[in-house]
């Protein structure tokens, strides 16, 4: 039988065993007793060519792939924009990066000036060169796969540990149509091996990364859990904090419940909430006492503001010739080169050229009306002739787009979680701008455009942030340059909650920078 | 084009242990129907080769040995086998219904029509659904789930690598003449 007893004398807790938890035990597992603590399961390695077929039947939606949904993860969306949460979310060992996709950039010098040199938001406390270090050594922790080849991107030191994956013959078409346009290209930081790395295999094409990697060759985040465990961490899964109990300057336990019922109350030195942009303000408002009425370090009325996801454009279409797709679920070439033109009318723009757009052979035919020879046919009219082209988007950060309690209860009869998603004209407008663009590259190669997610029918990319942002002042930020709470001396968050602002590359990469950071401030603190 | 046993350790690499479709027969179980009459493997195994027969496209070599590799490990898991001898049991009850005869011991030409009569060429897979969708999920989709993720079902399509495959890194940069090679 598991043993999910708390462990004494532990000097640090964290809560969340996605990349920033794991990052934070593993870095200081080695010199203080550490303890995780996770909702969800430890899943079986075994069994993921198992969650690959869920992955690829059409019976199976994506929640059921990493078995979310039912009373543990109800929600609510209130907002304007519905949010669907389980989708963008993996509640386990491992956390989110079970689900994703991989892609890991740095965040551009003026994205931690927002407010400065584009009049949009907060600007970051900390700059580019703050993170710089810590980057590199995300970079290594992950194990990237990249070619210092963007020359849109941030200043680098170093190379990343692994060559970048080669362009994919797609690339080949886009390549000819964005030079005659004026448009650089240029490879893109994969978490991925493109060589076996420390331990892990090279990627061998499941196709399926996102939503699950059977080879193990995508960084997800039981690398470094794993790691923290052999440096003498307790790992405690399936054991979701109810509330962290806490006096005016400090918190003392957290509360956590166990699969038989019962609850227990793990102490420790200092705490580091590292529960994503959701989960996290979801705990200090559930946290909430005399002392803290509008929940715990929430002094500032920031905790669950300002909640911000990337934005989706895209177009695609269909050419007279073969394109080569869904032969891998990553993408091999990206183009930054209208990031830096933001400001307050337009937001930065990532360009991604697909490598899997258009269906999925074997997909369309389990979803069929044919089979037999007719099947046949319908799959090879269907397949081969698309090209597809993504953007990611910057919102903009609003008080009123929040993570809020809603009015129903979890299974432990805590008030769930509800985003409450707004976006902003600017986001709007970019979107449009990212779909112009992508016309442009479309037609230049004369394709029939098929398809296009505009203004209309954007969504999230699943980039949860901005919801305990970080900030000098402890009236308008929730966390400190360190990420420790303004409230709380002996309270870190590591999540993307801490962003001001979001960028628009996807965050891990930042996230697990800031979660190393976080980690040597804990260890400072700590030693002294 | 030759499917070849090959093709089907491939299939069975890609999409393992059943572990996806144990999920959907565990809730099955769940509700108060009665145990379904259980055929024996060889009469599931010729009941999969004449759903093949529908199914898969006539250009295909190799049919038989394929589907006996790919089926005969599918059905030695314990959920999912459990699944699949069900979809073959309401098969059957359904053939006997509608023809006095089991699927297997059909004309090749009439077994089309029995399955198109019982609606699993439009249905939606599902492991817990009606018998349209009971057989869609447990022996139409089975066979082309394990089919298209193979290399040879994806180069019939134009693909050598198709998703579930493990087919390596190298075919996404090379252009169509490589399906040539």
């Amino acid at each position: 039988m598991t043993d999910r007893t708390p462990v004494s004398d532990a000097s640090v807790c964290v809560i969340g065993a996605g990349p920033a938890g794991a990052l934070v035990a593993d870095s200081l597992a080695a010199d203080y007793e550490v303890v995780v603590l996770d909702a969800g399961p430890r899943f079986d390695p075994d069994e993921r060519v198992d969650r690959q077929e869920r992955a690829i039947r059409p019976y199976y939606d994506r929640p059921d792939v990493w078995e979310m949904g039912g009373p543990r993860d109800d929600h609510d969306a209130s907002g304007e924009w519905f949010y669907p949460l389980n989708h963008a979310r993996v509640k386990g060992i491992g956390g989110s990066t079970l689900h994703w996709q991989g892609m890991v950039m740095r965040l551009h010098e003026d994205d931690f000036n927002s407010g400065s040199a584009r009049g949009v938001g907060p600007d970051w406390p900390i700059e580019y060169e703050d993170l710089r270090p810590y980057y590199a050594r995300a970079e290594r922790e992950l194990g990237v796969a990249g070619a210092d080849d963007n020359p849109y991107g941030p200043p680098r030191e170093q190379p990343y540990p692994l060559p970048a994956f080669p362009p994919s013959y797609s690339d080949s078409l886009f390549a000819e149509a964005c030079e005659r346009l004026g448009i650089d290209m240029h490879s893109v930081p994969n978490a991925r091996n493109s060589e076996p790395y420390q331990g892990r295999s090279q990627c061998v094409g499941y196709g399926t990364c996102q939503p699950v990697c059977p080879s193990g060759a995508k960084y997800d985040a039981t690398v470094h859990i794993d790691s923290a465990e052999r440096r003498g961490a307790t790992v405690i899964d399936r054991a979701p904090v109810q509330y962290l109990e806490h006096g005016p300057e400090r918190i003392d336990a957290a509360v956590y419940a166990t699969p038989d019922g019962e609850e227990h109350t793990q102490q420790a030195e200092a705490f580091v909430l590292a529960c994503g942009g959701v989960e996290t303000p979801r705990l200090l408002l559930l946290s909430a006492s005399e002392t803290y009425p509008d929940g715990l370090a929430n002094t500032s009325g920031a905790v669950g503001r300002y909640f911000m996801d990337h934005l989706f454009a895209g177009t695609g279409g269909v050419v007279d010739e073969r394109t080569r797709q869904n032969h891998v679920g990553f993408y091999t070439s990206s183009s930054q080169q209208f990031y830096d033109e933001a400001d307050e009318e337009f937001a930065p723009i990532k360009l991604e050229f697909f490598n899997y757009d258009g269906p999925s052979p074997v997909e369309t035919a389990l979803s069929a009306d044919e089979w037999g020879d007719d099947l046949l046919g319908r799959l090879r009219e269907d397949y081969g002739n698309h090209l597809g082209i993504g953007a990611l988007v910057e919102q903009r950060p609003q008080a009123e787009s929040y993570v809020g309690l809603g009015e129903e209860t979890d299974n432990h009869g805590n008030p769930v979680p509800d985003v409450h998603w707004t976006v902003d004209d600017r986001a709007l407008r970019t979107i449009e701008r990212a779909n112009r663009i992508q016309e442009r590259i479309l037609n230049e190669l004369d394709a029939e455009i098929t398809w296009q997610v505009g203004p209309d029918g954007t969504g999230p990319a699943y980039h949860h942030m901005g919801t305990t942002r970080m900030g000098t002042d402890p009236t308008d930020s929730v966390v400190d340059p360190e990420c420790r709470t303004h409230d709380l001396d002996n309270c870190w968050i590591a999540s993307s909650s801490v962003f001001p602002t979001g960028g628009a590359v996807n965050p891990t990469l930042t996230i697990a920078a800031l979660a190393l950071r976080t980690a040597d401030a804990i260890d400072r603190s700590l030693d002294s | 084009m030759e499917l070849t046993r090959r093709d089907a350790v491939a299939a069975l690499a890609a999409i393992g242990g059943a572990g996806g479709a144990a999920y959907g027969y565990s809730r099955l179980r769940d509700d108060d129907s009665p145990e379904p009459s259980s055929p024996s493997d060889e009469h599931v195994l010729d009941t999969m080769q004449a759903v093949a027969e529908v199914v898969y496209p006539s250009e295909l070599s190799g049919r038989e040995a394929f589907v006996e590799e790919f089926a005969s490990a599918r059905l030695a898991t314990d959920d999912h086998g459990a699944g699949i001898r069900e979809a073959v049991a309401v098969l059957d009850d359904h053939t006997d219904t509608w023809y006095d005869e089991q699927f297997v011991s059909l004309p090749a030409v009439v077994r089309e029509n029995a399955l198109e009569n019982l609606g699993a060429d439009v249905a939606d897979e599902d492991p817990t659904g009606s018998t349209a969708e009971r057989v869609r999920y447990y022996l139409v989709n089975e066979l082309l789930l394990a089919l298209y993720s193979s290399p040879t079902g994806g180069k019939l399509v134009g693909i050598e690598n198709p998703q579930g495959h493990p087919g390596g890194i190298e075919s996404y940069q090379q252009g169509p003449d490589a399906l040539d090679r």
